[in-house]
């Protein structure tokens, strides 16, 4: 494939700024600033065949490159990592077509894609974080049909999501959902917050940045302004709650971050480690230090910078 | 009906960047109402339009969008320039119309006369651009909502009479309801269905 050149460079580019024609970015603006307007409902949009696989983010990458600019700084997350194979290559992609200038560092970007986190770093007014949505409809799993969901959001009619939550607590004594948990948007829409761990939820409520949700196989945009309510659905007598874990990050020692389970040998041994990335990393450059991670430095699985 | 008389103006110079920088305005607008966005984008409008509702039509409007502009608008350079530039259709019945340009002292037509979307598709509601006399030394209104922190005062002025109870009436509608665009020169303020007014004089 042949490179997107620099406009003013006497060649002509192999295809506009971005990827996308322009008036298909005009169709998918329309659509956000529709969403914009009506908080956590799914505007249906022409979503087009990317040069990914659908699942692959083809509803973010469509999202960001409807948005992104020259001014822009873009951070691309995938489980909260900027490593991870689908961060490096949507972040490649941007910088390929839109010769966006990229980083890895929560504070100095201006737009972050992710896939299935929210940065753990306390996002800002003006930045804008673009979610790739497998399943945009939150109520798909007890309704099957497009027309009655519809009718169910019209209607706000979500006694169903609410019975599942009620039949979790009688079942297994709590709520089990642990990601993609249902969100009430400005006390109107339910909404699907993307397979986000619930551990994220609350920092949706109320976040001065402005969050755009792409879902490209399913076709729907939809968005929550800033100062937005984002409330998780709950009964009074079993309160939302986050997930805690009985040790802190081995690597950096954080103890209120988002921990992923890592297998380290076939002994049963295993370590808890931030997802986010750069937020572990950040840390460790400021000198807090894991239990761990003298370990993992001796085995050049990670820097230590204190050693270095 | 363009004669000799009626030359259409240049639109944007650099297509896709201003389009991107014009679009991020109106994102930032409608995203947190009751700012004042500027457009600094160097187009000349045609006569009738304020920068920023040209700007904004060049940026949002094309073929699939019908606009509804009033009729000294449509038969003038304005609808010239919008059919040349954006290849969109202007359209007389308010009702069908996916933007529209109104003057916002005119008394008609009433905010209820676009359409409003339905429930099941609230997103297929007309977009107004209210063009005013100025954004500022009006009466003062609060707004409350989605995308502002606690509440902010706008104060438009060279508004009809009783056009804050269109707007109030509009908003009791939602999640259906016109989203308003208030611009005047190169700046603009947004103001979606989701904003709750509050007068305070």
């Amino acid at each position: 494939m042949n490179t997107h050149l620099n406009v003013g460079e006497d060649t002509k580019p192999a295809y506009n700024y971005a990827y996308l024609d322009e008036q298909t970015k005009r169709m998918i603006r329309r659509a956000l600033l529709k969403a914009v307007a009506i908080p956590g409902y799914q505007v249906p949009f022409g979503s087009r065949e990317m040069p990914l696989a659908r699942g692959w983010g083809t509803g973010g990458i469509q999202v960001t490159a409807a948005i992104i600019g020259p001014e822009d700084r873009l951070k691309v997350i995938d489980q909260g990592a900027d490593d991870t194979t689908n961060a490096v290559s949507i972040r490649r992609f941007f910088e390929r077509t839109a010769d966006a200038r990229t980083t890895e560092a929560t504070d100095e970007a201006t737009i972050i894609q992710t896939r299935h986190r929210i940065p753990e770093a306390p996002l800002k007014a003006g930045q804008i974080m673009v979610y790739q949505v497998p399943q945009p409809e939150p109520l798909r799993k007890l309704e099957p049909h497009e027309a009655e969901t519809r009718k169910m959001h019209a209607w706000g009619e979500y006694g169903l999501m609410q019975v599942k939550l009620y039949e979790n607590i009688a079942r297994f004594g709590e709520v089990t959902t642990t990601y993609d948990y249902p969100v009430m948007v400005n006390g109107r829409y339910v909404m699907a917050p993307s397979p986000i761990p619930k551990f994220d939820n609350p920092k949706m409520q109320m976040s001065p940045a402005l969050q755009l949700f792409g879902a490209g196989r399913e076709k729907r945009i939809y968005a929550v302004p800033p100062h937005t309510s984002v409330r998780s659905l709950d009964f009074e007598d079993h309160p939302f709650r986050i997930q805690s874990w009985e040790q802190p990050c081995g690597l950096c020692g954080a103890a209120d971050s988002y921990l992923d389970e890592v297998v380290i040998d076939d002994q049963g041994g295993r370590m808890f480690v931030c997802s986010d990335s750069h937020h572990c990393e950040t840390r460790r450059a400021e000198g807090h230090r894991g239990a761990m991670l003298a370990d993992a430095s001796a085995l050049h699985l990670v820097e230590d910078e204190a050693k270095s | 009906m363009a004669t000799n008389e009626t030359l259409i103006g240049a639109g944007f110079s650099d297509p896709v960047f201003q389009s991107q920088t014009a679009f991020r305005a109106l994102l930032a607008a409608l995203s947190e109402p009751g700012q004042v966005c500027e457009l600094a984008i160097a187009v000349e409008p045609p006569a009738g339009l304020a920068r920023a509702t040209a700007l904004a039509l060049l940026t949002l409007a094309d073929y699939e969008t019908p606009i509804w502009l009033p009729a000294s608008l449509r038969d003038g350079p304005a609808g010239a320039w919008l059919r040349f530039h954006c290849g969109a259709t202007l359209v007389e019945d308010p009702a069908r119309a996916a933007f529209a340009v109104i003057d916002g002292a005119s008394p008609e037509p009433k905010l209820a006369a676009f359409n409003p979307g339905d429930d099941q598709f609230p997103d297929r509601s007309t977009t107004v651009i209210v063009q005013c006399a100025a954004l500022a030394g009006g009466e003062t209104m609060t707004l409350e909502g989605p995308g502002i922190a606690g509440s902010c005062a706008i104060a438009p002025s060279g508004l009809r009479p009783g056009f804050w109870d269109e707007v109030a009436a509009n908003g009791a509608l939602y999640p259906c309801g016109v989203d308003l665009i208030l611009s005047h020169g190169a700046h603009l303020i947004g103001l979606p269905r989701s904003t709750q007014i509050q007068e305070t004089r």
